[in-house]
């Protein structure tokens, strides 16, 4: 008698992953994995940045050839979004009706972009910037405008900010908080991103909050502020975060808590049903095990691979896999290594007032993570630290000519 | 277009058309090439996509950049003179004839 399959609703980085590590796992059974986009799985980081500038194109982007998926009997389907799932009867019911059975279900839904709830948001010219056809749509736009808007600050928006301005655009880029990435960066490194993109042509407006957009004929004019300004845009980017498409687990009774709950083994509730990628939220020991939710290509990877695992039978400890994230933004390379909300000491190397600089964050004696600006080394080091949990003072990380890479184990015996 | 040939870990010889501008990485994913991965999508930040350069090419090809080199620090199989990135390497018409070898893990 076979098993049902494992079914894997969305087919992004962490579903193409989880299929792929269980096939290469020696899983034999049916795979079967969901995408309600009409691609097959391609990567997202490029649709930002290379792929804007043309430097990349569509065929660039496939995580897999076709060809792939019936080598390894990947059931990969697209145009298909599951509807609810029936716990006691281990089914996935799809939107156009057919039903699923399933022996273990893996949510990697991900995540959607987060609406701007302000008059004109639905205008002509207004775009979001997460899928392929988001990103095609953009870039047959991005060489012609001349005045482009961004909403948001965060790494999207402003990666999409600087290659507008790179395009020729004059760009401004519109912010709630008082600096750029604020979720995600010191403020000590946030500033330098400042006066970068300032320096670039960039104008940013901090603490200021979008009243609505204007448009004519149905096609976006201006973005006006709640103090009164009026910025001139044909092209506005709405880049404010995302939610997690957590409905229909909570719709099945799986707990919800800013994404999908799962444990240390990025389980659910239910025995039967993983959930990994950026609507997972699980116990982090880089947040001292508590509940994060992390939205990196490194987090639906590490978490796809560490579920396969399990489900391939392999002995696996509780997921800890070190956090890293990158945003290309103009010629800066921006890596972070760890977690490093609510650090209280930054250590720094190199200049702050040039464009290569790593800042060591510390809460007491631990070190939370680094943030580096060009400085791929420090940022490479600062994943074996971190992973390896060695100990680095404060006074070894400011000294420069301390080599803290003799800190770590070599990466191989 | 000139030929490259990728050897996989298995010892299997691939010889593929790849198209000069796209990536050695693009080229091995685009021709289901085994022990090759770019979970990045080629945005040189993952080291999974290390490949080893057959001689005479290793001295040829442009040079090793700084994010490059740092990354090649961190390959899961050892890194050697001849290791390079996949996505890092543009494919140009005077790779005629290329070898790839392909380590034997990625990860």
């Amino acid at each position: 008698m076979t098993q049902p399959a494992i079914v894997v609703l969305g087919n992004g980085q962490a579903g193409f992953q989880v299929a792929a590590s269980l096939r290469d796992g020696g899983y034999d059974g049916e795979i079967v994995v969901l995408g309600d986009e009409s691609h097959l799985p391609y990567h997202r980081p490029p649709l930002s940045k290379a792929y804007l500038l043309g430097s990349v194109e569509d065929a660039g982007l496939a995580m897999r050839p076709t060809a792939y998926y019936a080598e390894k009997r990947i059931d990969m389907r697209t145009n298909s979004r599951a509807k609810a799932i029936d716990r006691a009867r281990k089914v996935v019911s799809l939107e156009d009706g057919s039903e699923i059975e399933y022996s273990h279900l893996v949510f990697a839904v991900g995540a959607r972009n987060r609406p701007l709830p302000v008059p004109g948001a639905d205008l002509g010219g207004v775009y979001f910037l997460r899928t392929l056809d988001e990103a095609h749509a953009l870039r047959q736009r991005i060489n012609t405008a001349k005045k482009v808007a961004v909403i948001g600050a965060g790494f999207i928006g402003l990666e999409f900010a600087a290659a507008a301005n790179h395009s020729g655009a004059k760009v401004t880029v519109i912010d709630v908080l008082d600096r750029p990435m604020a979720r995600a960066l010191s403020p000590q490194m946030a500033s330098i991103y400042t006066r970068e993109h300032t320096k670039r042509g960039v104008d940013l407006l901090f603490n200021t909050q979008v009243a609505k957009l204007n448009g004519v004929n149905g096609q976006v004019q201006s973005v006006e502020t709640t103090d009164g300004r009026v910025i001139e845009a044909e092209l506005v980017v709405i880049g404010i975060g995302v939610i997690p498409n957590s409905e229909i687990a909570e719709a099945a009774g799986l707990e919800v808590r800013n994404g999908i709950v799962v444990n240390e083994h990025l389980l659910t509730s239910d025995p039967n049903i993983s959930a990994i990628g950026d609507v997972a939220a699980h116990p982090n020991p880089f947040a001292d095990g508590n509940y994060v939710r992390i939205e990196s290509i490194q987090n639906a990877s590490d978490q796809a691979r560490a579920v396969a695992a399990r489900l391939t039978g392999k002995a696996v400890a509780p997921y800890g896999a070190a956090p890293w994230f990158w945003s290309d933004q103009a010629d800066l390379k921006l890596q972070i290594a760890g977690l490093t909300t609510g650090f209280d000491k930054i250590v720094l190397r190199g200049d702050p007032e040039g464009t290569s600089c790593a800042m060591y964050l510390f809460l007491g004696e631990r070190l939370l993570g680094v943030e580096t600006i060009n400085r791929p080394g420090d940022h490479m080091t600062a994943r074996r630290l971190l992973a390896t949990r060695v100990t680095v003072t404060a006074e070894q990380a400011a000294d420069e000519s301390f080599d803290l890479k003799q800190l770590v184990q070599p990466a191989k015996a | 277009m000139p030929k490259i040939t990728f050897v996989e870990p298995s010892g299997k010889q691939v010889e593929v058309d790849a198209p000069a501008g796209i990536t050695l990485l693009q080229a091995a994913i685009n021709n289901n090439i085994q022990g090759i991965v770019g979970e990045c999508g080629g945005a040189c930040q993952c080291a999974t996509c290390h490949v080893y350069i057959e001689a005479p090419w290793t001295d040829t090809l442009p040079a090793v950049g700084d994010m490059e080199d740092a990354m090649l620090e961190s390959t899961a199989a050892d890194r050697l003179p001849t290791s390079r990135l996949g996505c890092e390497v543009e494919i140009s018409s005077a790779m005629e004839g290329l070898v790839v070898h392909l380590p034997s893990k990625q990860f």
